[in-house]
C-alpha cells in the first residue's frame, strides 16, 4: 500500500496508457469487423473461410506479433502503433464471428417485412439489422475488451509502457507490490470497459428489456 | 388493376413453384388466393411486389410492367402483411406504423398523427403507442401489422395468411375488423389463405389454386360454392357447401306473428298469452330477449328465467341466418327482426326450406 501511495501518479499514467491501448483497437476492430461479419453472413461461399480465417488470427502468439510487426509496418519497436495494430487484429479475430452471428439472429420475418416495406439493402442493414444485432455484438465486444486488457500487458516485455510494465518491474526487482497493483489495476480497467459497453448497450436496446404484461 | 400474364417461377433446383398463371385482380376488391400447402400462393403474392422475381411472363399494375419499376418504390406503394406480423422488435408501435411514411419522406409530425389515427381505425387503444411489439398480444400485433401496411395509404394491399397464427376467436374478430375497414377503404387487396372458409368470408373473388400455381377456378364465393368446376375444387370447398351457399342467398319467407310478453309480466299473463306453448319475451323497444316456459314462471317473468339459446335472424339477412334461427330455437320458431333489431315475427325451418326450394326453381 505504501508503494502504491508513493507511485499513484505513475500508476495512473500507466492505467490511462493501458486503457488507450486496449480501447482504441476495440473501436477500430469493431469498425472493421462489421463489414467483414456482414460479408460472412451474406455470402455463403466466403462466409465460413472468412470466419475461420479471422478466428485463427487469435491463435497468433502475442509476443511474436509484437516483435514481428515493427518489421512489417516499418515502425520503431517501442511505437505504440504496433500494439494498436496487434490488438486490432485480436479484436477482429473475436468479432467477425460475433457480428455474423448477431446479424443471423435477426428473425427472418422481420427481414422480410423490412424489404416488403421498401427498405433498400443498405438502410435495412443500418436501420433494422444492426440495431437488432446489438445485444449479440455487445456480448462479443465485452469478451474482446477483457481479452485486450490482458494481452496488452504482454507488450511490457518489449518495453511498451502500460500496466504490464508493473509486472516486469516487480519481476526484475523481485518485489511484489507493483505486481499486485498491476493486477488490481487491470481488473479495474476491465470492469470499467465492461460497464461502459453495458451502459451503451442499455441505451441502445430499450426494447430488449420488455416483457409481456400479465 | 393487377394483371398476371402467363407468369411463372421456377427455381434452379428444378422446382416449379408457379407454372403459368394468368389472372386479373380488379381495383377496389378483395381477391383471395386459396389452395393447399405448397401450391404457390405465397410465391404468386410475392411476385407482385417483386420480393420474388418471376422467371417468365409479366405482372402489370395499372398497365405498367412491374419489372420496369424500381423495386423499393414499387414496394412502398403496396402494403404488405404477413403471418406473424413481422413487426420490428426494436421499435415502438407508433414507430413501426410510421415506417413507410418516413421512408417516403413525410414530415415526422404528420406521420405520427397518421399512426394514431390508424391505431384507432384498426381498434388499438392509444396507450399502446409507446409499447414495443413484445408487449402486445398476438391479435394486437396483427392489428399493428395491418395499420403499418395501411400507413401511407397505398392503393394495394398484399396479405399473406395475416390471421392464421391467432386463435379462432381472435381470428374472427380480426376478420370482422378487416371487412369493416375494407368497406370504408375499398383497397385493391390480394389475400392469401389456405382456409376456404376465410376465403369465402373475405373475398369478393376467390382464386382456387392447385399445385404449381395452376388456377383451378376464379369465381365469386357464391359461385364457387354453387358451381365448383371440378372434383378438386369441389373437394377443396368442402362437403357442406350446399348449406354454406345459403349464406349468400336471400329470399322471402312467411313471417308469422308471435305472441309476446314484456319482462316483468305476471305468470298469469304469460300463461294466457302462451296458450300452452313457450312465449317470447321482449324489451321496451320490442327487441327479443329470449323464450320462457310459462309453467316455470313463479310470479313474474324475470331475465334470469329466459332461455337464450336461439339465434336471431335479420329479415334483410341471408337464408342461412333464417334457417339457423329456426333450427337453433328451443321452440322450432326462428326469431326474425327488422333492421333496428325489433321483433317482426317467427318462421319455421320447413318454411325456410320451402322458400329455398321455390327460389332455386326460379333460378335457371
Ligand atoms: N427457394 C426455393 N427453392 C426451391 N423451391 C422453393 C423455394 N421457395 C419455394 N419453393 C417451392 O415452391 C412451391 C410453392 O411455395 P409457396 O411458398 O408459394 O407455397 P404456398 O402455397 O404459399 O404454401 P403454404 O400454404 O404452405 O404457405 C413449394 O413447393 C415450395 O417448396
Ligand atoms: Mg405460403
Amino acid at each position: 500500500m505504501d508503494w502504491f501511495t508513493a507511485h499513484v501518479d505513475e500508476v495512473w499514467k500507466l492505467f490511462v496508457e493501458h486503457l488507450y491501448l486496449s480501447a482504441v483497437p476495440l473501436v477500430i476492430g469493431l469498425a472493421i469487423a462489421l463489414p467483414l461479419g456482414w460479408l460472412a453472413k451474406r455470402y455463403r461461399i466466403i462466409g465460413p473461410p472468412l470466419i475461420m480465417g479471422t478466428g485463427l488470427l487469435y491463435t497468433l502468439p502475442s509476443l511474436a506479433v509484437f516483435i514481428l510487426l515493427p518489421g512489417i509496418l516499418h515502425t520503431q519497436i517501442l511505437d505504440p502503433v504496433n500494439v494498436i495494430v496487434a490488438m486490432t487484429i485480436y479484436t477482429i479475430a473475436l468479432l467477425v464471428r460475433t457480428v455474423a452471428d448477431g446479424l443471423r439472429a435477426v428473425p427472418e420475418d422481420v427481414l422480410l417485412s423490412a424489404t416488403a416495406m421498401g427498405y433498400r439493402p443498405f438502410s435495412r442493414l443500418v436501420k433494422v439489422e444492426l440495431p437488432l444485432a446489438v445485444p449479440v455484438i455487445s456480448a462479443g465486444l465485452r469478451v474482446a475488451a477483457v481479452s485486450n486488457v490482458s494481452i496488452v500487458s504482454v507488450a511490457a516485455i518489449i518495453g511498451v509502457q502500460q500496466l504490464g510494465s508493473l509486472f516486469t518491474d516487480g519481476f526484475n526487482r523481485a518485489f511484489f507490490a507493483p505486481i499486485i497493483t498491476g493486477i488490481v489495476a487491470c481488473v479495474v480497467l476491465s470492469l470499467v470497459l465492461d460497464l461502459l459497453i453495458m451502459g451503451v448497450t442499455h441505451v441502445l436496446t430499450p426494447w430488449s428489456r420488455t416483457r409481456r404484461p400479465g | 388493376m393487377i394483371r398476371f400474364e402467363s407468369v411463372s417461377k421456377s427455381y434452379p433446383d428444378g422446382t416449379i413453384a408457379v407454372g403459368d398463371l394468368s389472372l386479373e385482380v380488379p381495383d377496389g376488391q378483395t381477391t383471395v388466393f386459396v389452395g393447399p400447402s405448397g401450391c404457390g400462393k405465397t410465391t404468386s403474392l410475392r411476385m407482385i411486389n417483386r420480393m420474388i422475381e418471376p422467371t417468365g411472363g409479366r405482372i402489370t399494375v395499372d398497365d405498367r410492367d412491374t419489372a420496369s419499376m424500381d423495386a423499393a418504390t414499387l414496394r412502398r406503394s403496396m402494403g404488405y402483411v404477413i403471418q406473424h406480423a413481422g413487426l420490428f422488435p426494436h421499435r415502438t408501435i407508433k414507430a413501426n406504423i410510421t415506417t413507410v411514411p418516413l421512408l417516403l419522406g413525410w414530415d415526422r409530425r404528420r406521420a405520427e398523427r397518421r399512426a394514431l389515427e390508424l391505431m384507432e381505425q384498426v381498434g388499438l387503444p392509444e396507450h399502446l403507442a409507446g409499447r414495443y411489439p413484445a408487449q402486445l398480444s398476438g391479435g394486437q400485433q396483427q392489428r399493428v401489422g395491418v395499420a403499418r401496411a395501411l400507413a401511407a395509404d397505398p392503393p394495394i394491399m398484399l396479405m399473406d395468411e395475416p390471421f392464421s397464427a391467432v386463435d379462432p376467436i381472435v381470428r374472427e374478430q380480426l376478420q370482422d375488423a378487416f371487412l369493416m375497414l375494407q368497406a370504408d377503404l375499398g383497397k385493391t387487396i390480394v389475400f392469401v389463405t389456405h382456409d376456404i372458409d376465410e376465403a369465402i368470408k373475405l373475398g369478393d373473388q376467390v382464386a382456387v389454386l392447385r399445385v404449381r400455381g395452376e388456377l383451378a377456378q376464379l369465381a365469386s364465393p357464391a359461385d364457387l360454392l354453387a358451381e365448383p368446376t371440378d372434383e378438386f375444387v369441389a373437394d377443396f370447398v368442402g362437403k357442406d357447401r350446399g348449406y354454406r351457399t345459403l349464406g349468400f342467398r336471400s329470399a322471402s319467407y312467411p313471417i308469422a306473428t308471435e305472441p309476446t310478453v314484456p319482462v316483468g309480466a305476471t305468470a298469469d299473463l304469460a300463461r294466457v298469452t302462451a296458450a300452452g306453448r313457450w312465449v317470447l319475451v321482449i324489451d321496451d323497444e320490442r327487441r327479443p330477449l329470449g323464450w320462457v316456459d310459462p309453467d316455470k314462471v313463479d310470479q313474474a317473468v324475470s331475465i334470469g328465467s329466459l332461455h337464450r339459446g336461439g339465434t336471431v335472424a335479420s329479415v334483410t339477412g341471408t337464408l342461412r341466418e333464417a334457417l339457423d334461427a329456426a333450427l337453433s330455437s328451443p321452440t322450432g320458431r326462428g326469431v326474425i327482426v327488422d333492421e333496428s333489431g325489433a321483433l317482426l315475427g317467427t318462421v319455421r325451418a320447413h318454411e325456410v326450406v320451402d322458400a329455398i326450394a321455390a327460389d332455386a326453381q326460379r333460378a335457371p
